[in-house]
C-alpha cells in the first residue's frame, strides 16, 4: 500500500476506534445509569481508544519512513556484486541514480550490464517488501492498540485527564520544535565546518587576506589550488553594513523622533504606513531596483564628476540597503520614544527648554539603550542581507574599503558557492557553510545583546 | 545695575534667537528625514510601474496562412503523426514572403522570419489540430511578435527615440509598413499569467511561477500555523515557569532574528542531504519557510492569547472547566483573529523569500507550470532574480511586471490582515 493510502487507512481505523470507545462508555453510562455516573464525557473515551489506535502506529510509520531509504541502500549496496560496487562517494551516487532509474523504468534495460539489472530488480523487490512490512506493522499496531485501549474501559476510567496530557504533550513538541531548528541549524553548520577546517586550517580562514574558491575538481586539471581567506568577505560585509547604517539611522531616528514629538495625528497616519511599506518590499525587489537603477545612477553621477564608479559599486548596494532598514529602526526607535515617560518630558519643558532641547537632553538619553538595541538588530540585518548584495554587489573579493569599488560578502559568496550543483567533498562547497557559521554566530550575538539591551530598558520603565 | 540687566536680558535674547533657530533646524531634519522616506517609497514605485506597465500588453502582427498540405506534408487529415511532424515553420515563412514580397537574399529572409516569435508555428498547429478542415484553406491570424520587434514597436513613441539596438533598418520599415496598413498592434498579454518560463521573452509568463508560489505557500501554511499556534499556546498557558520554558522563549525570539539564508543552509544540510527530500519542488521550499515563519507565528499568537482576559479563564475554571477545556473552548476561539492576523503577515514574508530558496534548488529553468506538490518548481521572487540576470533588454520590462504582480498580492495580504484586524479583534 502507498504511504498515503495507509495513513488515509489509519486515519479510519482510529476513526472506527473512536466509535466503539464511545458506544462502550455509552454502554458503561446505561448499566450505571446515565452519562453522569461516568469519570469523563463519552467522547474523550472515544478520543482515548483513538489514540491508542492512531498514535503508536504513526510514530512507528514516521520512524520507519525516516530510515527506510537509508536502509534500503545499504542493504542493496551489500549485496551489489563486487565489479560494479563504488569506490566513491560521487560513483556511489552515479550508480544510485543509475539502478533508481533503471528500477522506474526511465532508462531502458537495453544494453546494460546484467549486473545492474541484477541490481535494479533487488531494489525494486526491497522496496516492495519494505512497503508490505510497513502496512502490515503499522496496521497490527493500529489494530492491537485499538483493542487494548478499548479492552482497558472502565466507568472509573480517567479518560479525560490522560487525552489532556497527550494533548499537552503534543503543545510541549511543538513549542520544542524552537530548539530542535536552533541545534538543527548548528548541527548543519558546526558538522560541514569541521570538515572545511580539516582541509582549511582556521586560523588561514579567519585572517587570510586572499579569498579565491576555486578549487581543482579533478586531480589532473590545472587550476586554482584555491585560497580561503575570508578577510576581503568580511571587510566587503562590513562596508556595505557600514554605507547601510549610515543612510538608515539618520533617517529613521529623525523620522522616528519626528513622527512621534512633533507630528499631528494626520501627518502620523498617514506617514507611517507610508514608510512600513517599505518593510514589507521584498529584499529581491530591492536588488533589482538597486542593480538596474541605482547603480546606473551612481556610475553616471560619478562620472559627472570623473569619478570611475564600477557598476557593481558596494555604495548602491548599501544605499538601497540602508533604505530598505529606515523603517525598521524608526518603528523599534517609534517604540522606545514612545515608552520614555510623560512626566520626564513635562518636567524638562517646566524647566524652559525648547522642545529640541528636551529631546537631545532628555529623551533621547533615556531612550538611548532601547535605541542602541534596535541598531544592533538593525546591523544583524544588514550583515545577514542576501539578496540585494546578491543582485547588486560584485563577485570579486577585494580588499578595500573605497565604496565605489566592487566588494563582495559573506552572504554572496554562500549563495554562489551553493547554488547549482555541489559535491560535498570539496572545499568550495564546504567552505560556504564555515562561512554560514561564522555568519551564524555573529548575528546571534547581536541579537542576543540587542534582545537583552531593549528587554533591560522595557523593564526600567515599566 | 540696571545696564548689566539690560546685559543679561540682550545676552538672554540673542541666546534664545539662536535656541529657537536651532529648534527650527532640528524640526527641519526630522521633515527632511521623513520626505526622503517617502521619496524612496515614491521613486520605487514610479520605477517599477515605469518599467513594467508595459508587460502586459504584448506586440502582435497580423498574418494571412494558406493552411498548404503540400508545405505541411500532410496528405491524410486524420493521420495523427503526420500532423505532429508537419512543417508549421514553413506556413509561417510562406505568409511572411506572401505579405512581403520585396525579400531578396538570405540575410534578409532571416530578418523577415524573426519578425514573429517562434510560438507562431506551435499555434498554427493547434488550429489545425482542433479544426482539421481548415487544411488548404486561408485564414487571417494575429501572432505573437518577436521581443526585439515588441521592445521597438513599444519604444516608438518615447521622447528620446525608439530603441534601434536589436533591429534592423530594413525591419524598421517593414514594421513602419505593418503600422500603416493596420497590421501590428498592443494587445493585453493574457499569455502573461498563463505559461510557465522561456528563454524568449515574448513567450515568458509568470504562471508557472504563481502555481510554484501557491502550492509552496500552502505547505508552509499547513506546517507553520498548527504548530506555531500549538507552542504559542503551550508557552502562554500550560508551561510552567522554569529554565527549559525560558530556553525556548530565548530560542524563538533569536530564530525570529537569525538572517533567512541560515534556513537554506538548514534545508540543505538537514532536509536534502540528511532525509533526502528531493530538491527543486514545493514540499522542500515549504518545509524551508515553514521552519522560518515559524517564529514570527507563535510570536504574534501569543501576543493574541494574552489579550485574552483572565477573567474568561476564571469564568470557565470557575464552573467545573478543565484547563484544557478552558484553552480550546473559550481561549482559542477570541484569540483566532489575532492569530490569523499574524499567520497572514508571516504568510506574506514567506511569499516574498528569495534567499534560502535558492540553497534548495528552486533557482531551476522551470518552463512547465507544475501540477502537484513533488514537480519541480519555482516561486515567484525567484523567478523575478532569475529574469533580472537575463541579459535580453525585454526581460526588463517582464521583471519589473513581475515585481507588480508580487507587491500586489503582498499588498493585498497585508490589506487583508489590517481589515480583518479591525473587523473581528475585541477590545476588552
Amino acid at each position: 500500500m502507498q504511504t498515503s493510502n495507509l495513513i488515509i487507512a489509519l486515519l479510519v481505523m482510529s476513526a472506527l476506534a473512536y466509535y466503539f470507545g464511545y458506544q462502550r462508555s455509552q454502554g458503561f453510562a446505561r448499566q450505571l445509569g446515565g452519562v453522569r455516573n461516568l469519570h469523563s464525557l463519552p467522547t474523550y473515551y472515544g478520543m482515548r481508544v483513538a489514540l491508542w489506535c492512531g498514535l503508536p502506529s504513526v510514530l512507528l510509520l514516521f520512524i520507519g519512513l525516516a530510515f527506510e531509504e537509508s536502509i534500503i541502500s545499504k542493504l542493496l549496496l551489500s549485496g551489489l556484486r563486487a565489479d560494479i560496487r563504488p569506490n566513491s562517494i560521487a560513483e556511489y551516487n552515479l550508480l544510485m541514480n543509475k539502478i533508481e532509474n533503471l528500477a522506474s523504468g526511465a532508462l531502458s534495460a537495453e544494453g546494460v550490464r546484467p549486473a545492474l539489472l541484477d541490481a535494479a530488480a533487488a531494489l525494486a523487490y526491497l522496496r516492495d517488501t519494505s512497503q508490505r512490512l510497513f502496512t502490515a506493522m503499522a496496521v497490527l499496531t493500529a489494530g492491537i492498540g485499538g483493542l487494548w485501549g478499548w479492552w482497558k474501559m472502565s466507568a472509573q476510567l480517567r479518560a479525560r485527564q490522560q487525552v489532556e496530557k497527550v494533548f499537552k504533550g503534543f503543545l510541549l513538541l511543538c513549542a520544542s520544535l524552537a530548539i530542535l531548528t536552533t541545534l538543527g541549524i548548528l548541527l548543519s553548520v558546526i558538522f560541514e565546518s569541521l570538515r572545511f577546517f580539516q582541509q582549511v586550517p582556521i586560523s588561514e580562514f579567519l585572517f587570510g587576506l586572499e579569498w579565491s574558491p576555486q578549487t581543482a575538481i579533478r586531480a589532473d586539471q590545472v587550476g586554482g589550488s584555491g585560497s580561503f581567506g575570508a578577510v576581503p568577505l568580511f571587510l566587503g560585509t562590513l562596508l556595505i553594513s557600514l554605507i547601510a547604517m549610515m543612510v538608515a539611522v539618520p533617517a529613521g531616528l529623525m523620522s522616528a523622533i519626528y513622527l512621534a514629538e512633533y507630528a499631528g495625528s494626520k501627518v502620523r497616519s498617514f506617514v507611517k504606513p507610508t514608510l512600513e511599506i517599505l518593510a514589507g518590499v521584498p529584499t529581491v525587489v530591492y536588488g533589482y531596483f538597486a542593480a538596474l537603477t541605482v547603480a546606473p545612477l551612481i556610475r553616471a553621477t560619478g562620472a559627472d564628476f570623473g569619478l570611475s564608479v564600477t557598476s557593481e559599486s558596494a555604495l548602491a548596494a548599501g544605499l538601497v540597503m540602508g533604505i530598505m532598514i529606515i523603517p525598521f529602526i524608526s518603528s523599534l526607535a517609534d517604540d522606545v520614544i514612545n515608552a520614555v515617560p510623560q512626566t520626564m518630558r513635562d518636567g524638562s519643558l517646566a524647566l524652559g527648554a525648547t522642545h529640541s532641547e528636551t529631546i537631545k537632553q532628555v529623551i533621547i538619553p533615556a531612550a538611548l539603550p532601547g535605541i542602541v538595541g534596535g541598531v544592533l538588530l538593525a546591523v544583524s540585518r544588514a550583515i545577514g542581507e542576501t539578496m540585494i548584495v546578491v543582485m547588486a554587489a560584485g563577485l570579486a573579493a577585494n580588499l578595500t574599503v573605497n565604496p565605489l569599488e566592487t566588494v563582495t560578502t559573506v552572504t554572496v559568496q554562500i549563495v554562489t558557492l551553493l547554488v547549482g550543483d555541489q559535491e560535498f567533498d570539496s572545499a568550495k562547497t564546504l567552505s560556504a557553510f564555515a562561512l554560514g557559521l561564522m555568519l551564524f554566530l555573529v548575528t546571534l550575538g547581536l541579537n542576543f545583546i540587542a534582545l537583552r539591551v531593549v528587554k533591560k530598558y522595557r523593564e526600567q520603565y515599566e | 545695575m540696571s545696564s548689566s540687566s539690560k546685559d543679561t536680558t540682550q545676552q538672554i535674547r540673542k541666546s534664545l534667537a539662536k535656541r529657537y533657530r536651532a529648534e527650527k533646524r532640528f524640526r527641519l531634519y526630522g521633515v527632511l528625514a521623513i520626505l526622503f522616506g517617502l521619496l524612496c517609497v515614491a521613486t520605487l514605485f514610479v520605477d517599477i510601474i515605469g518599467k513594467g506597465h508595459g508587460a502586459f500588453r504584448q506586440t502582435y502582427i497580423e498574418l494571412t496562412v494558406n493552411y498548404d498540405a503540400d508545405i505541411l506534408g500532410v496528405s491524410d487529415i486524420n493521420d495523427k503523426q503526420q500532423l505532429a511532424l508537419g512543417n508549421y515553420a514553413g506556413l509561417v515563412k510562406k505568409s511572411l514572403r506572401s505579405k512581403f514580397t520585396d525579400v531578396s537574399g538570405r540575410r534578409e529572409k532571416r530578418e523577415l522570419y524573426t519578425l514573429v516569435s517562434n510560438s507562431a508555428e506551435y499555434e498554427l498547429a493547434d488550429r489545425i489540430k482542433t479544426s482539421p478542415s481548415l487544411l488548404g484553406q486561408s485564414e487571417k491570424l494575429w501572432v505573437l511578435a518577436d521581443d526585439d520587434i515588441d521592445t521597438y514597436f513599444k519604444s516608438l513613441n518615447r521622447s528620446d527615440g525608439p530603441f534601434i539596438g536589436r533591429t534592423s533598418e530594413k525591419q524598421q520599415q517593414w514594421i513602419q509598413s505593418l503600422i500603416d496598413e493596420g497590421g501590428i498592434k498592443l494587445r493585453f498579454n493574457s499569455n502573461f499569467f498563463k505559461t510557465g518560463d522561456s528563454r524568449e521573452p515574448e513567450q515568458a509568463g509568470i504562471g508557472g511561477a504563481i502555481v510554484g508560489s501557491l502550492f509552496t505557500l500552502f505547505i508552509t501554511l499547513v506546517i507553520s500555523f498548527p504548530i506555531g499556534v500549538a507552542a504559542a499556546v503551550y508557552l502562554e498557558e500550560f508551561a510552567p515557569k522554569n529554565r527549559w520554558t525560558d530556553f525556548i522563549e530565548v530560542n524563538i525570539n533569536n530564530l525570529a532574528a537569525v538572517p533567512s539564508i541560515i534556513f537554506g543552509l538548514l534545508g540543505l544540510a538537514i532536509f536534502i542531504n540528511f532525509f533526502h527530500v528531493p530538491r527543486s519542488v514545493p514540499i522542500i521550499g515549504g518545509l524551508v519557510l515553514a521552519v522560518m515563519t515559524l517564529p514570527t507565528i507563535i510570536i504574534s499568537s501569543r501576543a493574541a492569547i494574552k489579550s485574552v482576559p483572565p477573567s474568561i479563564r476564571e469564568a470557565g475554571i470557575g464552573i467545573g472547566a478543565s484547563p484544557v477545556q478552558v484553552v480550546l473552548h473559550h481561549v482559542l476561539p477570541l484569540a483566532l483573529p489575532g492569530m490569523l492576523t499574524g499567520t497572514i503577515i508571516g504568510m506574506a514574508q514567506a511569499l516574498g523569500e528569495t534567499a534560502p530558496l535558492l540553497m534548495i534548488g528552486m533557482v531551476a529553468f522551470i518552463v512547465d507550470v507544475p501540477g502537484g506538490f513533488t514537480d519541480p518548481a519555482t516561486v515567484l521572487p525567484v523567478q523575478i532574480f532569475l529574469w533580472a540576470d537575463s541579459p535580453e533588454r525585454a526581460f526588463v520590462e517582464k521583471t519589473s511586471a513581475a515585481i507588480m504582480v508580487l507587491l500586489a498580492f503582498l499588498i493585498t495580504m497585508n490589506t487583508l490582515a489590517v481589515v480583518l484586524r479591525k473587523r473581528l479583534e475585541r477590545r476588552w
